[in-house]
């Protein structure tokens, strides 16, 4: 039961990485941006190369999360901004959204191949230990923690620091925040920064959790990233995590309990977002999207 | 009378090609043209909702899969089934379906827009993107169903030596019959109000539509064309397996509506020629060529999503903008 538990909590903290991102881009732009899953997916595999190359992991998280960042900026920078400046329709965003992600899985896939690689980490995550009788790997309880502190550490910058708050602006009214004189697009790009670097954390999570990635790993956990966004209510990035924790623990558990059912474990997220479509559709934290804020 | 006149002499013209192509080109030829005619008919019905209604959904490759599994499980004779379902057996009701080849499809189209119906609920009720995430998840779910319900679908196994009934001909029909009634439809009272509903949602609630309604209506008729669309590629293909109706699916139509320009049907209609064609004429690409020595599979769909972000950041409109080919202004480079 603890060791079940243990495994949501690493499960769901990965979730809640990448729905953060996912949450935030929506708030400032009013965009799902498809793209967000294979940013994941880029992190992972510029963590996969930089490790087998230098062998040093700490090094490769780091050029992972720098890679990932300015991959998930430049996709602001050359497709989004383009047609934000010419007031182009959100469905051309959206189709934009979809070529980026498309681009991303087959510029990967053209680079390493289609074949899953076997994702090689250092020796300490898969120590054993201990905890109330249950035996579990390092790794899952290093994951839960460090994205423990992780969240803690991006809400405490939305709500105290002032760019924090300038981003709660910007998703509250757009126009008016530029009036102020507020640099939107410098904030945006800050929005996509951390998305991204939350996203690219995930993807090494994951990449450890099940140690393969493959140029494709991004899309489904991407769509149940966004899942759990929408669970907790889009806009919100407590809500995120939350959404992400519970889609965490539904799997885990369906699977641990109901094992007829661990065929369809991946389609628990997409009943959520169409029952909390049907009957809640500002999610958890009860946020009315037309109007957002963190 | 104008319209009548040119109706019938456009279904003479085309039918009449469609019989010499069929007499007189190779094979190879004939399966590219009958797979463009079935990428006519997805594209111009996917435009019905993504273009003309401006309800941006991913839904094709679901209504394609259950099309064509539909359509499978009808023609296959009992002894086939029984033969073929390897993992478990098959279930009664998939015993007891049996028909024949058009009814067979208009079966398949009408369970394809069932289903759509039972989405439009939770996915209409809330405004804009949801749509697009939800019907991306659609395609998800329909997958991992057809892989894990083996006395429905025979799991990743799929389905073979399906019956080949459709060939160039019917298919050719086929996708004249979606062209004229998605164009009627364009151009009827509820044509209007999909293309009200693109520009403006409250403006047309504000006039008394029932949004909700016309929207339901699009994505309906829609999925009952891709149904028919995937019983057509069953019946051309013999074999049909879950990871073939994958996401790619989709996204080639995705390119092909963009490309024609959003709204546009004949636009639809001239981009699945230019993509297909140009998906088997960029085959060198994958191959090792003049500039690089080793081959690069996968650097076609590089260059084709490319050419997706290009179109969207600098000609936004596509070939055609909204316009059909025989509006006045002909083609749309404005950007």
């Amino acid at each position: 039961m603890i060791q079940q538990i243990l495994n949501a909590l690493s499960l769901g903290s990965m979730y809640a990485l990448i729905a953060i991102g996912y949450t935030m881009v929506y708030g400032v732009l009013r965009l799902i941006n498809f793209a967000h899953g294979d940013i994941m997916m880029v992190g992972a595999f510029l963590a996969f190369t930089t490790y087998s190359v230098t062998s040093s992991f700490s090094l490769a998280v780091l050029v992972a999360i720098i890679g990932a960042s300015i991959t998930g900026m430049l996709t602001y920078k050359i497709a989004y901004k383009p047609l934000l400046d010419k007031n182009a329709p959100k469905i051309s965003l959206l189709i934009t959204a979809i070529g980026v992600s498309f681009f991303l899985e087959n510029l990967f896939n053209m680079l390493y191949g289609g074949v899953p690689q076997a994702f090689n980490y250092p020796s300490i995550f898969d120590k054993e230990i201990h905890i109330l009788g249950a035996v579990t790997n390092f790794a899952s309880i290093f994951i839960a923690i460090f994205t423990i502190i992780v969240l803690i550490s991006v809400l405490i910058f939305l709500n105290k620091t002032k760019y924090g708050k300038a981003i709660k602006a910007i998703a509250f009214d757009f126009y008016t925040v530029k009036l102020m004189g507020i640099n939107v697009d410098f904030l945006i790009l800050l929005v996509f920064l951390i998305g991204s670097a939350l996203a690219s954390l995930g993807g090494i999570f994951y990449a450890i959790s099940y140690p393969s990635i493959d140029p494709l790993m991004g899309v489904l956990v991407g769509l149940k990233a966004f899942a759990a966004a929408v669970l907790g209510g889009i806009g919100s990035v407590a809500g995120a995590a939350i959404g992400g924790f519970i889609l965490g623990f539904s799997e885990i558990f369906i699977v641990a309990y109901f094992p007829e059912f661990a065929g369809y474990k991946d389609a628990i997220a997409f009943f959520f977002l169409i029952f909390i479509l049907l009957f809640k559709p500002t999610g958890i934290m009860g946020i009315d999207f037309e109007r957002s804020r963190f | 009378m104008k319209y009548f006149r040119n109706l019938i002499i456009s279904i003479i013209l085309v039918l009449a090609t469609l019989f010499l192509a069929n007499k007189y080109l190779d094979s190879y030829l004939v399966m590219i043209l009958s797979n463009i005619g079935i990428f006519i008919i997805l594209a111009v019905s996917y435009n019905l909702i993504n273009g003309v209604t401006g309800q941006f959904s991913l839904e094709p490759n679901g209504f394609v899969a259950i099309g064509a599994y539909v359509t499978a499980l009808l023609l296959l004779s009992n002894d086939e089934k029984t033969m073929q379902f390897m993992l478990s057996d098959p279930s009664p009701l998939i015993l007891w379906m049996h028909s024949s080849f058009i009814p067979a499809l208009l079966i398949s189209g009408i369970v394809a827009s069932l289903i759509a119906l039972t989405l439009a609920f939770p996915v209409f009720r809330v405004r804009g993107d949801y749509l697009a995430i939800v019907t991306l998840g659609f395609g998800f779910i329909i997958r991992i169903f057809a892989i894990n319900q083996d006395s429905y679908t025979n799991g990743s196994m799929g389905l073979s030596n399906i019956p080949n009934e459709a060939n160039l001909i019917s298919i050719g029909v086929f996708a004249l019959i979606s062209v004229i009634v998605v164009l009627n439809i364009v151009y009827s009272k509820y044509g209007r109000a999909m293309k009200a509903i693109r520009d403006d949602e409250d403006a047309t609630n504000a006039m008394g539509i029932n949004t909700f309604k016309i929207k339901t209506i699009a994505f309906m008729t829609s999925a009952f064309f891709e149904g028919i669309g995937g019983g057509l590629m069953a019946s051309l293909l013999t074999t049909i397996s879950p990871e073939q109706f994958s996401f790619m699916l989709t996204f080639q139509l995705l390119i092909i509506i963009v490309l024609g320009g959003l709204g546009s049907t004949t636009g639809a209609i001239i981009a699945t020629f230019l993509v297909l064609g140009g998906m088997e004429a960029l085959r060198f690409l994958d191959e090792p060529n003049f500039f690089t020595n080793t081959a690069h599979p996968g650097l076609r769909m590089v260059v084709f999503s490319l050419l997706l972000i290009l179109i969207m950041i600098f000609a936004r409109k596509g070939l055609f903008g909204d316009r059909e080919i025989w509006d006045k202004k002909w083609f749309n480079f404005k950007m």
